[in-house]
């Protein structure tokens, strides 16, 4: 089934620096993997591993050291043209982690969900912005009053659906959340993630869902990547990696997820994910392999043989 | 079941603060007691009043807050009548210590590590020098922090997220106290991490001893720490039990609610439970049941009167009128069943 889907989103060898070029520090080691239109891709992975930075490296917060993003078949890292920029602006939309200091506190709720509109130079009448302020912050259940507020009157559930109403106004294709629920409530972030999984199906959008726990990725994701420092360890479709996790490092974080029945909290045991165990040596390198369709792991060609026995 | 030792008593507790020229209630008569050596969670969203429950134990109510009436008694001693700083003093860390929820902001940037900590030892356990400066060190790797004398002079910016969490459960112990308050202690942190700070938690709380309370948001995380649970709505106590109890056998629809709403029971394709409306305003008079406008379910009563706590076993305990033995017998969504029926497979 995979073949005939269509991929949006291509990222090969994609690696990131920061620093200066004396002292310069890899976050983004050399990258790939793609994303269907219309599925949800999770990303997965500790704080300081890079998943942040690889969502802001497509939608081009940070440049890129080296390596493709290919969006819809461009490319755009690097430099671009013009048009295209303006494209790939309007079509990429980001929502943030903290509703509470993502969002101008000096703004009314008009603004904010507009601004995108005034940035991307479209020249639409007052009139027809308002209907489309409106309408984004109906599409998200908010009611079109709110509009003349400040976004220190909602509520964090709210805040966040703002969030999303300004990244829907643009009319885009993908949208990168970047830990959209992190921040919020229990009770809320059923919401948010009813309201994301409502507006893909309605819009046919496509996510990148940035997030350290696998629990809620497990939820919402169709395919998710596990990424450790730097390197994207392991891909598969969410309930095959979630049957089958082979990298040690999937495993830890497997077994991390809080769950909520005591009895099975109690015989949990924890695993610790320690970087040393896999023994590379110069002759014995890992290498990104597919060992069953659409299941891919980082591992050398002795712990291939090793993950093969479990299947 | 064996009678235990009663070390903090709430009754009644009414807290209220004002805003702008209104009144908010806060708190609305809570009783609750806290058993020596236990750990008891208390779960509840943002705004349901159970930072506010706990600040009173600590004196650290905000300016215009006020334990309007109620008692918390503690050794003897009725803290609500505590006025000054100085009375406080004698409670704050030193017999109660609480663990913050963000440790980005609760430790001193300019301070190092070492100093903040032995500031707490010095000034609860009377060390001075070198006494004070190797207890620091103890206690530090008793909080899993390698190589305690480079790290005593390392500032907080060099630690991580995880990091800074254990020199912050350090800070605390490091006071002796009888009781450790977490709040919400590792909703800033990895999945992993919080892992094991809450096993972190746990093993201080053998070693010293301690009586800890847990304040989080998410039931998830409880499970794994509580010995007892209280579920907080809207300033009040909706249901208290045993871990088990609570987790296999919730009584109140808000416990229900807040159970249903966890991704880690949802299935995939299908809309996630979530709790419509928002708490109601503690600004007004709350009328019958707390909950019962985001209850689909509610009963009449609910609008009208508000429940007394029904008793379902000597440890459980739930403020709804469900449990009246003249309600409709009502079943709770299909997620609880699910918990329910894992609980009873697994007791045998």
């Amino acid at each position: 089934m995979a073949e005939d889907r269509k991929k949006l989103v291509e990222v090969q060898n994609l690696t990131v620096r920061f620093g200066s070029r004396l002292h310069p520090f890899t976050a983004v080691d050399k990258v790939s993997f793609h994303i269907y239109r219309g599925e949800t891709f999770g990303l997965v992975g500790e704080s300081g591993s890079g998943k942040t930075t690889i969502g802001r490296a497509i939608i081009r917060i940070h440049p890129t050291a080296g390596g493709k993003i290919l969006f819809d078949g461009k490319q755009i890292n690097g430099r671009i043209s013009k048009a295209l920029d303006r494209e790939v602006t309007r079509r990429i939309q980001m929502i943030f982690q903290d509703p509470m200091s993502s969002l101008n506190e000096r703004a009314k709720v008009d603004y904010i969900v507009s601004e995108g509109l005034y940035a991307a130079g479209h020249h639409l009448s007052e009139e027809e912005r308002r209907a489309k302020v409106a309408k984004a912050l109906s599409d998200v259940g908010l009611l079109p009053e709110f509009a003349s507020r400040f976004p220190h009157e909602f509520s964090g559930g709210q805040r966040q659906r703002i969030g999303i109403a300004r990244a829907l106004i643009m009319e885009p294709d993908f949208i990168i959340a970047d830990e959209p629920i992190s921040a919020l409530d229990v009770s809320i972030r059923a919401q948010v993630l009813n309201l994301l999984s409502k507006l893909q199906k309605e819009r046919n959008l496509t996510y990148l869902f940035v997030a350290h726990d696998l629990s809620v990725v497990r939820f919402i994701c169709d395919r998710i990547a596990v990424i450790h420092k730097g390197k994207i360890v392991e891909l598969a479709e969410s309930e095959e990696l979630f049957a089958h996790p082979l990298h040690p490092y999937t495993r830890a974080l497997l077994s991390a997820i809080p769950q909520p029945d005591p009895i099975a909290e109690r015989q949990k045991k924890l695993i610790v994910y320690d970087p040393g165990c896999h023994h590379y040596s110069e002759t014995n390198q890992p290498a990104w392999t597919e060992i069953v369709p659409g299941h891919f792991v980082l591992a050398s060609e002795e712990e291939l043989e090793e993950y093969k026995k479990q299947f | 079941m064996e009678e235990k030792n009663v070390i903090l008593s709430i009754k009644d507790l009414n807290v209220k603060f004002t805003l702008r020229g209104q009144v908010l209630h806060a708190i609305r008569g809570v009783s609750l007691d806290v058993h020596q050596g236990e750990s008891l969670a208390i779960v509840g969203e943002s705004g349901s009043g159970k930072s506010v429950f706990v600040k009173c134990t600590m004196g650290l109510l905000d300016a215009n807050g006020f334990i309007d009436s109620g008692s918390i008694l503690y050794n003897g001693m009725d803290l609500t009548k505590f006025k000054t700083d100085k009375d406080w003093l004698k409670i704050r860390g030193r017999e109660i210590a609480m663990v913050f929820q963000d440790p980005m902001t609760s430790l001193n940037p300019l301070k190092t590590i070492g100093k903040q900590i032995q500031e707490a030892v010095e000034l609860h356990q009377g060390l001075k020098g070198k006494a004070a400066y190797d207890a620091v060190l103890e206690v530090l790797a008793d909080v899993g922090i390698d190589d305690p004398q480079r790290r005593y002079k390392q500032y907080p910016h060099e630690f991580s997220g995880g990091m800074r969490q254990r020199v912050v459960i350090a800070i605390a112990v490091a006071c002796r106290p009888k009781i450790l308050i977490c709040d919400e202690p590792t909703t800033a942190l990895d999945v992993t991490i919080q892992a094991q700070i809450l096993e972190l938690i746990k093993a201080m709380q053998k070693k010293y001893n301690l009586t800890t309370i847990y304040i989080t948001h998410d039931l998830g995380v409880v499970a794994n720490v509580a010995d007892r649970i209280a579920v907080m709505y809207a300033g009040d106590i909706v249901e208290l039990g045993t871990c088990d109890e609570v987790f296999y056998d919730p009584r109140h629809p808000y416990t229900w609610a807040l159970l249903s709403s966890l991704p880690q029971l949802g299935t995939k394709d299908e809309p996630l439970y979530s709790i419509q409306g928002t708490p109601p305003n503690l600004f007004h008079e709350v009328k019958g049941d707390a909950f019962a406008p985001r209850n689909p379910k509610a009963l009449k009563i609910d609008f009208v009167e508000r429940p007394p706590f029904f008793e379902v076993t000597p440890t459980h305990y739930a403020r709804t009128w469900l449990l009246d033995p003249r309600a409709p017998k009502v079943e709770p969504p299909e997620h609880v069943r699910i918990l329910r029926e894992k609980g009873v497979n697994r007791v045998g």
